[in-house]
């Protein structure tokens, strides 16, 4: 029997339900400016240009946090990069078959681990081994490379930048993969009719065609990194100020909303916090955007896409 | 053979060792991070440190119970939010594939699952505990939930496209209105791979920390009030890897075992029922067609 009282609700149940979705953003968008205002009203040229975080004075300074969050991301991006685009090429193109499935499974488990425990071995294992062994070892060259200048700590910038590059690394390979694997099949046949290697037939045929996709895993894994809060809070030693080297701690903009908002006693703290997280918030919604669009032109009108 | 072909062989050599390379060092992380995971928490993983309420410093034993119920509490609320909200989101994106709205809530979903957590745990404090006035599970739950609302979205969207168009005609042409179409068949035929989803999603609820510590706040005693604040197992691990104390550090190696344990078991059990679900789509193909239109 058609009944199209039951159709009518269904539609409308399943409607409201997909409306949730933007309505959740744009909510969350207002109500983090909206508790931001009165800092952005009274502390905006302190907020976008101080160095000083000095909260019983009320100064608000936040380019430390800002310049601490898009260093760690960026030198994150560096190292995570290479690594994830190799192993996105060894599973779909390069590696032995067999081999395909295993390692892609294997570093898709580096997503699943949390990011406190990832903090956690961060504090106990990776900065004892940093402050003992890796920056002794770096500390001579600081001489040429002011990247490598002490004291050396442990808790630094190189810290917190090496966990987010292993907890991005999976998210970009696994966009990239799949970016690569969406390139059709044709086009690697035809490189290798006209005589191409197998590393020619990915260098001409695949990342071309991919190119926009792969920008695109990679600006996700950047929205990411920009957002991680716990594991970075955990080892970048949490210091105010713009970091000369790589050994020096540093601060992040998540890590200084983690470290003080349950804290923030004075209205306006809290808000030059909620100002802190609407930055954080604007500029992870762009990257994101930018991220999906081009991730997107690449998937759109392939066999298994969801933009089809 | 030529120079030239030569050069082209071997340039393409140290390509394919340069890709054996990363994937090695991709997958050292995992193994490092695993092994020192087992070697710190394994010796203190006893009965008692399920069972028992976390001890003062100092103190031997105690344990994380009541971690682990509020991290059961807190996820059960946030799925409790996310998975028909989600499911009815789905259902509406695979439906209305190239409706102007549905490419805008597809879009934004996928921005949506890559905001930072802890703005999301801001959003929570500033809708419920702002005005509550205290911490509680409630704006925790909330703030998970927001979380994975997106993914329960999108993987229902994906799971339903897969459900052969043949299977909601047939079902269409025997009479059936569009709404138990939908939710007897398509739904019904989904569904497993939507569990599937759903338990990984869960898995990552489950794990999260940053949105929880101003909402759920993390309590040393037993509750389970959900109008206060309310302990979580990353909660208690984050918190005794800062404390200076040795007993504590080692218990955050142990909970970090136990919260991973649990994790893996999820969506162990989420790729368990992605089997079912082949074997499912794959009872149904061989009658309608390819499974991906």
């Amino acid at each position: 029997m058609q009944s199209p009282l039951g159709d009518r609700l269904y539609r409308t149940i399943t409607t409201v339900c997909a409306a949730a979705i933007p309505f959740v953003l744009v909510l969350l968008t207002a109500v983090v400016v909206r508790a931001a205002w009165p800092a952005l009203a009274l502390h905006a040229g302190d907020l976008a240009f101080g160095r000083t975080w000095d909260v019983p004075h009320e100064r608000f300074g936040a380019v430390p946090a800002v310049v601490g969050t898009l260093l760690s991301s960026l030198i994150a991006l560096a190292i995570a990069t290479p690594l994830a685009l190799g192993v996105a090429i060894f599973t779909v193109d390069i590696g032995p078959r067999r081999l395909h499935e295993p390692v892609a499974f294997l570093v898709n488990l580096l997503a699943a681990i949390p990011s406190v425990v990832y903090g956690l071995w961060g504090v106990f294992v990776l900065v004892p081994m940093l402050r003992n062994t890796i920056m002794p070892a770096l500390l001579p060259f600081g001489a040429v490379m002011p990247l490598f200048r002490g004291p050396a700590y442990g808790p630094s910038l190189l810290a917190a930048s090496l966990v987010l590059a292993i907890m991005i690394l999976p998210y970009i390979a696994s966009v990239s993969r799949e970016v690569l694997r969406a390139v059709p099949q044709t086009q690697r046949e035809a490189a290798l009719a006209l005589g191409a290697t197998r590393w020619e037939v990915v260098r001409d045929a695949v990342l071309p065609a991919a190119r926009s996709g792969l920008i695109g895993g990679v600006m996700l894994g950047l929205g990411r990194a920009l957002g991680e809060t716990l594991a970075v809070a955990m080892v970048i030693g949490n210091r105010h100020a713009i970091p000369d080297s790589l050994f020096d701690p540093a601060y992040t903009m998540a890590s200084l909303l983690a470290n003080e908002f349950a804290e923030a006693s004075s209205d306006a703290h809290l808000s030059a916090l909620m100002a802190v997280a609407a930055l954080l918030l604007l500029i992870t919604l762009l990257v994101n955007l930018l991220a999906r669009w081009l991730v997107q032109r690449v998937a759109t009108g392939l066999p298994g896409s969801r933009w089809t | 053979m030529t120079t030239r072909a030569r050069q082209r062989q071997r340039r393409g050599q140290v390509m394919t060792v340069l890709t054996w390379i990363a994937a090695a060092v991709a997958v050292i992380p995992l193994v490092l991070i695993l092994a020192q995971l087992l070697l710190n928490g394994l010796l203190q993983l006893t009965p008692t440190f399920f069972t028992q309420m976390p001890s003062p410093p100092g103190v031997r034993g105690g344990g994380v119970a009541n971690a682990i119920i509020g991290s059961i509490m807190l996820v059960a609320i946030a799925m409790s939010v996310a998975v028909p909200v989600g499911i009815g989101a789905g259902l509406y994106l695979a439906e209305h594939r190239r409706g102007r709205f549905a490419l805008v809530v597809r879009l934004l979903a996928d921005v949506l699952s890559g905001l930072p957590s802890i703005v999301l745990g801001i959003f929570a404090w500033e809708l419920i505990v702002r005005p509550s006035g205290h911490f509680s599970a409630w704006a925790g739950g909330i703030a998970l939930g927001l979380l994975v609302l997106p993914l329960v979205t999108i993987a229902t969207e994906e799971m339903v496209r897969l459900v052969p168009v043949a299977l909601t005609e047939a079902a269409l042409a025997l009479g059936f209105s569009r709404w138990r179409t939908a939710l007897a068949v398509v739904l019904r035929t989904a569904m497993p791979g939507i569990v599937t989803a759903v338990l990984i999603a869960m898995s990552r609820a489950a794990g999260e920390t940053a949105p929880l510590l101003f909402t759920a706040f993390g309590n040393p005693f037993w509750s389970v009030d959900p109008s206060r604040p309310i302990a979580a197992l990353p909660l208690q691990i984050y918190s005794y890897a800062q404390s200076p104390y040795d007993e504590w550090r080692a218990q955050a190696w142990a909970g970090a075992l136990v919260l991973l344990i649990l994790v893996t078991i999820i969506s162990v059990a989420g790729r368990a029922v992605v089997g079912a679900r082949a074997k499912l789509l794959s009872a149904v193909t061989p009658r309608v067609g390819r499974v991906d239109e």
